[in-house]
């Protein structure tokens, strides 16, 4: 497929940008050279996207069960307000007095958030999870200092976290210690405990975890990090399968990240952008990165919190991702959020049920909004690994589950169907899985040549990773 | 799979050469190179660098997942094998001739396991 670049003729255009409306100036240092922009017509350049449409797998094209990630749709009605000429044709250096609107945009989205959450106070500057992760373990370590405590320099995080959580703890300066899980999925307690001391200076942890699985032990892991002096962080990842049902700060955690972008349907992926808000007790407010947005009066006005962290990012945020998330949650309303919860959970059990007929379970018990398979047996009887069967779904139109994580598991494929996925999709999905499984043992070969219907086959993934080719040859 | 009885082996399935007494080179099993697949880029230590053992001293990054190389023993990074940086697949292809680093000044070392004990441990994985 030829690039944008490669198509159409000098002198080339179309109607669909408006005439420039700016006086043109004369810049201090102008080019010496044109830029080298594509010139089309605009049939050409329609036929150009909808040929990219059509090489790429989007949650508009099929199902999409990528575990661990919640690739939840984002209704068209998020993108509908968040187009409102009100959000969109403001600039973030306007006076506060003519931005309140969105001000309280932010403003009722972290009072809404905090209530699901059962935090005090939240920012939104984050720009993505990670991001969150690295401000959150701020917040933990300006505590710390401000107590005059500088003795605490390791953050514990259980070996089956996400990869980002230990290393945004790097990241932010903490030493990692790594504790391991039980055969259950969960933390192993009495090596947590074996772990803590005078220099724990907080403790990781998604719950439900990363296979799917909620931490029965919660309250007492967030207790022995408390009680060995640290705080606890709570990584949002997870979050749709609990949704206003159960509070991380009920469970014992002081700060949180959450992912908009995952739980509550804002874009995901390519380019989002995302949005990592992180939420926190009373007690660690002051050190929120500033601004944050204060109610007063009968306005709202951009405030410095009194220990601030700093800025982690230009300005607010991504503010339009957060009209998204308001948008989602004034939709579902109080009793929306946890039925969209309920669902995520019952539609992971009804596919892990079905699916149990011939895929080994990692965890065979009842699962949260994912599930982890363990395609290890099936490798060892007929050749085919995890990967093949991946690679056999695409054939049949189901984006692949998130694959060989987490590490824990052996040939994993974790599965997570989503609230917003009918019964018959699921259905049809669990019937290919199925389907996959008998062609294993049937015609193994097919699957290691899978895909055959895809716009590029088996990609050669080693010799991608080895050789990158990064520039474009033409240029 | 092959396991040298020249060596001796980490549970965390790191092999050692003993050169001398305190002297010694460190690299990853062939039944580590297996589970990890297609190795595809080595992030080394550098010369100089204080390991201890049976903590992270390198990593490795293969298709699947990026793992920490544990170090055996306590001492000092003496030497890299810089070959492995445009050829992480030598570790794939050769695991005891690929060495990771050599390491100097040996003080202590982690509970090692002989050829067979650690044969032992990769079948009950």
């Amino acid at each position: 497929m030829q690039l944008i670049f490669e198509k159409g003729a000098p002198g080339r255009h179309l109607s669909l940008l408006p005439p420039c409306d700016v006086p043109e100036v004369a810049p201090q240092r102008p080019r010496t050279e044109p830029l080298e922009l594509p010139e089309l017509s605009e049939n050409e350049l329609t036929r150009h996207y909808s040929a990219l449409c059509k090489r790429v797998h989007g949650v508009n094209d099929g199902f999409y069960p990528l575990g661990s990630c919640t690739m939840k749709y984002n209704p068209k009605i998020n993108e509908e307000l968040a187009a409102l000429p009100g959000f969109t044709q403001v600039h973030p250096l306007q006076p506060e007095e003519t931005v309140q609107g969105c001000l309280e945009v932010y403003a009722q989205t972290e009072a809404l958030l905090n209530e699901i959450t059962g935090m005090d106070a939240m920012t939104f500057q984050p720009a993505a999870g990670a991001h969150g992760e690295f401000t959150g373990l701020l917040l933990i370590k300006a505590y710390h200092r401000h107590r005059g405590d500088t003795e605490r320099t390791k953050i514990i995080v259980p070996d089956s976290a996400h990869g980002t959580n230990p290393a945004s703890a790097v990241m932010a300066g903490f030493t990692v210690v790594n504790v391991p899980s039980g055969p259950d999925g969960c933390v192993d307690v009495e090596a947590l405990a074996a772990a803590v001391g005078p220099d724990t200076a907080g403790l990781m942890l998604t719950n439900p975890n990363t296979v799917g699985i909620f931490d029965k032990n919660i309250l007492e892991i967030t207790r022995i990090i408390h009680e060995a002096g640290g705080l606890c962080y709570y990584d949002g990842a997870n979050l749709n399968a609990v949704m206003g049902l159960v509070r991380p700060g009920d469970m014992g955690f002081d700060v949180i990240h959450l992912n908009l972008h995952k739980t509550f349907s804002t874009p995901h992926g390519g380019g989002g952008p995302g949005s990592g808000a992180v939420g926190c007790k009373a007690f660690l407010a002051p050190y929120l990165p500033g601004p944050v947005v204060r109610r007063e009066g009968g306005g709202f006005r951009f405030a410095a919190p009194e220990h601030s962290i700093g800025r982690v990012k230009d300005f607010y945020g991504n503010f339009t991702v957060v009209v998204k998330a308001l948008v989602y949650l004034l939709t579902l309303g109080k009793e929306g959020i946890p039925e969209a919860a309920e669902n995520a959970v019952l539609n992971a059990n009804y596919m892990m049920a079905r699916l149990r007929e011939k895929y080994a379970m990692a965890y065979d018990q009842l699962c949260m909004h994912e599930f982890v398979m363990s395609l290890e047996n099936l490798k060892e009887e007929t050749g085919v690994s995890a990967m093949d069967i991946a690679k056999g779904l695409l054939d049949n139109g189901i984006h692949p589950p998130t694959m060989y994580f987490p590490l824990i598991v052996h040939e994993a494929l974790m599965v997570e169907p989503t609230e917003t996925e009918s019964k018959e999709t699921l259905d049809e999905a669990c019937e290919v899985f199925l389907r996959l499984w008998e062609q294993a043992h049937t015609d193994p070969q097919a699957l290691h040549d899978a895909p055959v219907t895809t716009p590029v086959r088996r990609l050669d993934e080693v010799e991608a990773a080895r050789h990158p080719v990064l520039r474009y040859a033409g240029a | 799979m092959n396991f040298p009885a020249d060596l001796k082996y980490s549970k965390s399935h790191e092999w050692i050469k003993m050169l001398d007494d305190t002297t010694a080179l460190v690299g990853i099993t062939d039944f580590a190179q297996s589970e990890l697949g297609d190795l595809v880029f080595i992030n080394l230590p550098q010369v100089g660098d204080a390991v201890t053992k049976e903590e992270a001293f390198c990593d490795v990054e293969s298709v699947k997942a990026v793992s920490d190389v544990m170090s055996p023993v306590t001492g000092e990074v003496a030497e890299v094998n810089e070959e492995l940086l445009d050829a992480p697949q030598l570790l794939n292809e050769s695991p005891y001739e690929a060495w990771i680093a050599k390491i100097t000044g040996i003080t202590e070392f982690e509970e090692l396991l002989d050829a067979a004990g650690y044969q032992a441990l990769t079948e009950q994985q």
